[in-house]
């Protein structure tokens, strides 16, 4: 059991907004074991960053509030924690690096500071100490040392993520959840800074939550993954079971959309209709409406995810045996 | 729908020999504080009627504004655009206005590009009145087709952009660019803001409309699939250059220029054990407000030469149907296929 570092059971997470309650997870079930590292694949709206948001107790509230789960870290419920014993695991044995690193880092203050400033704020050093530690942060994620007085304003876009992830690496966390880290770079930077992540994870032996829409990124950077679909996790597996071998409706749609680099596909299979609107989720399956294989009971009864084999674990009917598996993928607009 | 014939090594309907739309030295320059910024330095590419020209490049590369030069959206500061034979960058107002009938563009953010005030007939009707064209009875009726044309459902006509979803928004975007007939239409990153289920669909709207209307398109974007997916020829772009065009099949399976390889080799592919070589470039775009003197590509460039960093090379022919602006692939192409 000692194996798993982050255990999530059954989160529950709304909003409450003028248009009615938003469930943005729902029955969320998770695992992420020690030096893995897990990627959480969806589009928008599937839950993705509010998983992140609580897993740090960093939920907006009001008008966002856990409503039901446990979120187990190092077998500890961070739910059931004080405050001040979630700073002191927030930024420092979970920390966290942001899609836009633009604008996460703040403008007015040196990137050198700012690193600083999260090691003094967990580490018993001296200032200087921790200057020093800042410089040596930057170095190694190829930042000159001599750039620790700029701002950020005066690095790009690629650098500017190089020192969130300095930062995010400066007290060496356990868990680092990483928020789409790459999806505002271009893709020569992007292939930069997933070496860096690399490199680092493999040097620190950091475990990580990767959040991606990016199937790409996943196959080359996950060792498994969970896909999730309007609030819930949907399927999951070992990345390369689940490139292998994807069940579940949904994630085979996901792969019947992505125009392919290497092959020729004269025509995408998309999957038909939308996102279903987060103040009214259907009934039953949450992807009925937009399944090619759903039948009457799809829109009655909630799947139970079973295991279709050891490790692969998949949220449909159709492998509790309740619905027959017809033609996935065929095509729709 | 029956899938179109494209198998290995591209279909070339004989259409697709006629250009349509040829480029000259097209320049466009922009005056900054800090100098003249080169957004597109020198470009020469054609476009044959019918078939559909892929521009690739990451951001700031020039692609947008070249895109948008083409249609006279910005002015150029230098060279030809000729369409059908003539030669749009010395129209006058007027024959702006027309040749804007034959010629259009997809945005790409359908939540900027759409008007918040006006419902989603009056957006894909507005041409029309623009142009003054048809009454309001046969205007209604070529609304109500164009929406069910893009996959809309007329019970939105009333409806306003804020209560559609990008997708749908995307779909009203795709309706107004086809409103007046076009026969060229310019995508412009059409499905970057979009979700990949979502996008998908997108897709195969343009797709099929091609099909169905004899477009030809120019379609920008800087995801290689997307691109490599919807076209028939893939000109790479890099800080306001060309510096490979070659057909959707060349561009993966024998890419020539250093940063066409480089560029193919970051992009990350869904799938495990995808065996690749991998190049990772160093350091970070120049900036275009100074670029490097000789190659553009030459202060990243694995590979490169003393005369690199003197002149740049010129996009030539190096092999059939394969233009490449690079020193080392002139020195090894066979002299035979060089014209």
């Amino acid at each position: 059991m000692n194996d798993v570092l982050l255990d999530i059971r059954d989160l529950r997470v709304t909003y409450t907004t003028e248009e009615g309650l938003v469930v943005a997870v729902d029955d969320l079930n998770l695992q992420l074991r020690r030096g893995e590292t897990l990627g959480l694949v969806g589009e928008t709206g599937a839950g993705k960053t509010t998983t992140a948001l609580s897993i740090m107790q960093l939920v907006p509230s009001p008008p966002g509030r856990i409503e039901t789960g446990e979120i187990f870290f190092d077998g500890e419920d961070l739910r059931r924690k004080r405050l001040e014993d979630i700073r002191n695991v927030r930024g420092n044995r979970i920390s966290m690096i942001f899609q836009d690193p633009m604008t996460s880092l703040n403008p007015v203050l040196t990137v050198g500071f700012q690193i600083e400033e999260a090691i003094m704020l967990h580490q018993r050093l001296s200032q200087r100490q921790a200057g020093r530690k800042a410089r040596d942060m930057l170095k190694l994620v190829g930042i000159p040392e001599g750039r620790a007085g700029d701002y950020p304003h005066e690095f790009s876009g690629g650098m500017r993520q190089r020192v969130g992830i300095a930062m995010a690496l400066s007290c060496n966390p356990e868990l680092l959840i990483a928020d789409e880290p790459t999806t505002a770079l271009d893709v020569t930077i992007q292939a930069q800074v997933l070496e860096l992540m690399r490199r680092l994870r493999s040097e620190f032996g950091t475990s990580m939550l990767l959040i991606t829409h990016d199937l790409g990124v996943v196959a080359e950077a996950c060792d498994s993954v969970a896909i999730m679909y309007a609030g819930a996790a949907v399927e999951t597996a070992d990345t390369e079971r689940l490139f292998t071998n994807p069940r579940h409706p949904y994630t085979r749609g996901l792969f019947g959309s992505i125009p392919s680099l290497d092959e020729d596909v004269p025509r995408l299979s998309p999957i038909k209709g939308i996102m279903p609107d987060p103040t009214e989720l259907p009934t039953g399956c949450r992807f009925h409406p937009r399944c090619p294989a759903a039948t009457g009971i799809c829109a009655e009864r909630t799947p139970v995810m079973v295991a279709v084999e050891e490790g692969h674990e998949v949220d449909c009917m159709i492998y509790e045996g309740l619905v027959p598996e017809a033609r996935i993928g065929e095509k729709e607009d | 729908m029956q899938p179109n014939d494209t198998a290995a090594g591209g279909v070339k309907r004989e259409e697709k020999q006629d250009p349509l739309l040829e480029v000259r030295n097209l320049k466009k320059f922009f005056n900054t504080k800090q100098g003249s910024l080169k957004a597109v330095n020198d470009i020469s590419f054609s476009v044959r009627r019918g078939e559909t020209l892929g521009i690739v490049g990451e951001s700031g590369c020039g692609k947008s504004t070249a895109g948008r030069a083409l249609l006279r959206l910005v002015e150029p500061t230098a060279g030809e655009v000729i369409f059908e034979g003539e030669n749009i960058t010395t129209f006058k107002r007027d024959r702006v206005r027309a040749f804007r009938r034959d010629a259009q563009i997809i945005f790409q953010d359908p939540f900027a590009s759409l008007d918040p005030r006006l419902s989603i007939s009056e957006i894909i009707g507005e041409p029309y009145e623009i142009f003054s064209l048809y009454s309001k009875a046969e205007r209604f009726e070529r609304v109500q087709n164009l929406m069910s044309l893009v996959g809309l459902s007329t019970k939105l006509t009333n409806s306003f952009p804020h209560e559609l979803d990008g997708g749908r928004r995307q779909r009203v975007g795709v309706a107004r660019a086809l409103a007046l007939d076009p026969k060229f239409v310019v995508c412009d990153e059409p499905v970057s803001a979009l979700d990949v289920s979502i996008q998908a669909q997108i897709l195969n709207l343009i797709q099929d409309l091609q099909d169905r209307l004899h477009l030809t398109y120019v379609f920008i974007s800087h995801d290689l699939s997307v691109v490599r997916h919807l076209s028939d020829r893939v000109a790479v772009m890099y800080l306001g250059k060309i510096v490979e065009i070659t057909t959707y099949h060349n561009i993966f399976t024998r890419p020539r220029h250093p940063y066409t390889q480089a560029l193919l080799s970051a992009i990350p592919i869904p799938k495990v054990n995808a065996k690749r070589e991998r190049l990772i470039l160093e350091g970070d775009v120049p900036s275009p407000v100074n670029p490097p003197k000789g190659c553009i590509f030459s202060g990243r460039c694995p590979y490169v030469m003393d005369k690199c960093r003197e002149a740049p090379p010129a996009l030539i022919s190096t092999e059939e149907e394969h233009y490449t602006a690079c020193y080392l692939v002139h020195d090894q192409a066979d002299p035979v296929a060089e014209e």
